[in-house]
């Protein structure tokens, strides 16, 4: 196949969901069956399209150079037409790779999750999650089971949409179409998290993300028009441009507070990652966005959108590091960045300890893996980010889709028991690793993989080269991630430990059975990625030369810096090698035997600081106090009270009263006796004449003929007597 | 011998006085339609005598003769039709007592 081949597979990649959703909503949203079909079937296709083009990049020789790219003229902006396009370089061929791989297997997860194939609920309503329905079998006992999501074809479509974003961000060859994806997902966030908008919480969540995002899209935005303002281009490689980069990083082309150009624009587009990629402060919405149904959880927020906002910064890399060079002391921009992923890998590991909804300890662990690839970003490791960014997509998207599989199979057990327990809280569960063999053994493998467990899974590679690009620019990055990644060890073996492990602390975990092949198939397919997605990028000196680190040759090729794989140390594998299996020993160890009912044991060694985590921070609160209530103050006293009833109402209510006053005047003097008086003088008179004559009408036929004929007669001798007069 | 045209005339005119007559004096409706008959028919004699003598090269004093015949059909079928509905809405033909029209 030729390049034109490739180039028009490219453009077509994010089409088939975009088709899908259309063809949901307008036509076949009645039946369940073909939406699914539609859906998944369109999933595939991009995902045939993108291995299809995966393959060819992989084949490429030197692909770095050679890459794929097209464009067209698309909106003239005064001489030069701005142009979009698409591209697909190694750094976008990865990621490619493991959004068609992960969309596909969340598209599949998705009709098992939601019931596909079950009776409808007895009591199930449009915009709350189904509650099951009972089923009479032969014996005429009543047996409940899970019921159909009421919305079955509307979460396609969603999932559709939100694909096309994420398509579509990742072929654009420039930051508008880029751009345009980014708030396509937002867009598809805010619905899918309020998908059940039943539910309050669910209400709440949707527009606490929807908001949170916008604060960092506006800034992103900013930074685009400051680009396009210094650079009129908003393609990449021309952006990358060396003289380009050079005359971005001049200090004296619009420097501010000791910020060149580069710096400035960098600081803003990194910025909308911070809303995207849930970094502290803008974290927020991330927990909470797990209201809306699991494989939304795991596409959303874990797979594909939050990584959007680091592919974004890793594509801006050559922006961001433009007159930086390996060795030479970080700029602010990169300070910032290092600074911000770092302490948000430390600091929503520290929250994720003390949750016990098993979605939440997984978002938590997302935003601290996202604070990771910032942090190694923020260090000049852009291979190694990347590297994270794919494993962790992986194994975060299985762990997703495993803690879904473990909420449903539980929900079996609740509908089998009739009890009241929230099939989410860990400490509600136990002991599944018997009834759910195959949930078990994906997830303990995606959670070695987010531990870090050595040589075998995928995120020990990724997190320790981290670690080592870490250990080799900055130290106090590099302590501060090894402790994160003690962390992430430890709540990660808590989950498994008080998920699967002990015995079931709750009816409904003893009643819970293993999921169905649509749900289980995807795991361990991503299983498989979450175990040797790691294997391309093994470090040279590990294996002596063996096998080349493939994974850095080929996205190192992305940008023309040179990036130099980093000297081998031991101290940073060792490290790695220590957190990750103490962290698991100790998770195992600690909480190996919680008794039904039981309080944390961690409450007991942590003390206060257990409630302090367990609460985040108190930085709901705090947003509270901070924003939210001085927002609702402003908008309530100020804006309303104040701004709108006071000035604005005043000034009506005044322009009223002098019109009010005014009006009578003009209606007594000149409305009612002119206007009114003429119009009636008309209509009186008419009346009057027509009173006085209407007694020649009597409807008497002879008597018309009598006067016609009178009348007849009078003229006829008028006209003889004066006209014929001689 | 030949009668002259004013005989005609004198004959129409008595004619056309006798139904004038008959429309202004009769109180039944359909001596009413009968007198306007007559004043038809009246027309129809004036129209056809003066062809006759002054113009009996052309055909068209016979034509408007037969022309007032279909109209004057075409009128008493309708106006018997009138009279009729009256009558059962009535039950009467009196033309002084149906004062419908009247404002």
């Amino acid at each position: 196949m030729t390049t034109d081949v490739m180039k028009s597979i490219i453009w077509l990649i994010p089409l088939p969901p975009l088709l899908a959703f259309f063809l949901i909503i307008l036509f076949t949203n009645r039946n369940k069956a073909v939406s699914h079909t539609i859906a998944v079937g369109a999933a595939f296709l991009s995902w045939f399209g993108s291995m299809v083009v995966f393959y060819r990049a992989i084949t490429t020789e030197e692909f770095g150079k050679n890459f794929f790219a097209s464009s067209t003229n698309w909106l003239p902006v005064g001489l030069i037409p701005f142009k979009i396009g698409v591209m697909v370089d190694p750094l976008g061929a990865v990621t490619l790779f493991f959004v068609a791989w992960t969309v596909l297997m969340i598209f599949i997860y998705s009709v098992g999750y939601h019931n596909f194939g079950q009776p409808k609920g007895d009591h199930d309503q449009a915009g709350l999650p189904p509650h099951g329905a009972t089923v009479t079998d032969v014996h005429g006992h009543g047996h409940k089971v899970p019921s159909i999501e009421p919305m079955y074809s509307r979460f396609f479509a969603f999932i559709g949409l939100f694909a096309f974003g994420m398509y579509t961000l990742v072929v654009s060859d420039n930051l508008l179409t880029l751009f345009v994806g980014w708030e396509i997902m937002g867009l598809c966030s805010y619905l899918l998290i309020g998908f059940w908008y039943g539910k309050p919480s669910a209400r709440a969540a949707m527009i606490k993300a929807f908001i949170t995002t916008r604060v960092g899209d506006v800034f992103m935005l900013i930074g685009i028009a400051a680009l396009y303002s210094f650079t009129g281009t908003l393609n990449f490689k021309e952006i990358f441009a060396k003289e380009m980069l050079e005359k971005l990083a001049d200090p004296r082309l619009g420097g501010f507070l000791g910020l060149s150009a580069a710096g400035i624009i960098g600081l803003l587009l990194f910025i909308g990652t911070i809303g995207k990629s849930a970094q502290f402060p803008l974290h927020v919405w991330l927990p909470d966005a797990m209201e809306g149904p699991t494989p939304v959880s795991a596409m959303i927020h874990a797979a594909t959108m939050v990584s959007a906002g680091v592919y974004m910064v890793i594509r801006m890399f050559p922006l961001l590091t433009a007159g930086w060079e390996e060795g030479m002391p970080l700029t602010p921009t990169l300070t910032i960045m290092a600074t911000i992923g770092a302490f948000t890998a430390l600091f929503a590991a520290t929250i994720a300890l003390a949750q016990n909804d098993i979605k939440r300890v997984l978002a938590y662990s997302t935003i601290s893996q996202l604070g990771y690839m910032i942090a190694a970003l923020g260090i000049g490791a852009y291979v190694a980010a990347a590297f994270h960014l794919v494993t962790h997509a992986f194994f975060k998207a299985l762990l997703f889709l495993g803690s879904g599989s473990v909420i449903h199979g539980v929900e079996h057990g609740v509908l089998h028991t009739g009890e009241h327990v929230d099939p989410q809280d860990m400490f509600n569960l136990g002991g599944l690793r018997k009834k759910m063999p195959v949930t078990f053994w994906t997830f303990l493998i995606g959670g070695f993989a987010l531990s870090g467990f050595p040589v075998l899974t995928a995120g020990f590679w990724s997190k320790d080269e981290i670690l080592a690009d870490a250990f080799a620019n900055k130290w106090p990055v590099f302590i501060v991630l090894a402790l994160a990644a003690l962390l992430t060890a430890f709540y990660t073996m808590r989950q498994i430990t008080l998920t699967f492990l002990g015995k079931p602390r709750t009816e409904s975990a003893h009643h819970a059975s293993e999921t169905r092949w649509t749900m289980t198939v995807p795991l361990v397919i991503l299983a498989v990625f979450a175990v040797g997605a790691g294997w391309v990028g093994i470090p040279e000196h590990f294996t002596g030369g063996l096998i080349p680190n493939w994974f850095h040759e080929f996205v190192a090729g992305t940008i023309e810096k040179h990036l130099p794989m980093v000297e081998f140390n031991i101290i940073p594998l060792l490290t790695s090698l220590v957190v990750a299996l103490g962290g698991l020993t100790l998770g195992w160890w600690v909480y190996r035997d919680v008794k039904a009912g039981a309080p944390d044991p961690l409450q007991k060694v942590l003390g206060p600081l257990h409630k302090v985590l367990k609460n985040k921070y108190y930085l709901d609160e705090i947003n509270n106090v901070l924003f939210v209530r001085p927002a609702y103050w402003v908008a309530e006293t100020f804006t309303y009270k104040f701004l709108d009833r006071t000035v604005i109402d005043g000034i009506l209510h005044f322009v009223a009263r002098i019109a009010s006053n005014v009006g009578p005047i003009l209606r007594n003097y000149i409305d009612k006796p002119i206007v009114n008086g003429a119009g009636d003088a008309v209509g009186e008179g008419v009346k009057w004449f027509g009173r006085r004559i209407r007694v020649i009408q009597t409807g008497r036929v002879q008597q018309y003929m009598l006067i016609a004929l009178v009348f007849a007669f009078s003229a006829l001798f008028y006209y003889l007597f004066t006209l014929l007069r001689p | 011998m030949t009668i002259p045209l004013s005989w005609y005339l004198i004959f129409a005119a008595a004619l056309f006085s006798v139904g004038m007559f008959g429309v202004l004096a009769r109180k039944n409706a359909i001596a009413i339609l009968m007198g306007i008959e007559l004043m038809l028919n009246a027309v129809n004699v004036n129209l056809v005598a003066f062809w006759r003598y002054r113009s009996p090269e052309n055909i068209t004093g016979q034509v408007f003769a037969v022309m007032v015949f279909a109209v004057a059909a075409a009128e008493v079928a309708v106006g018997l039709a009138l009279i009729i509905s009256v009558y059962r809405r009535h039950k009467t033909v009196v033309a002084d007592e149906i004062n419908l029209m009247k404002w």
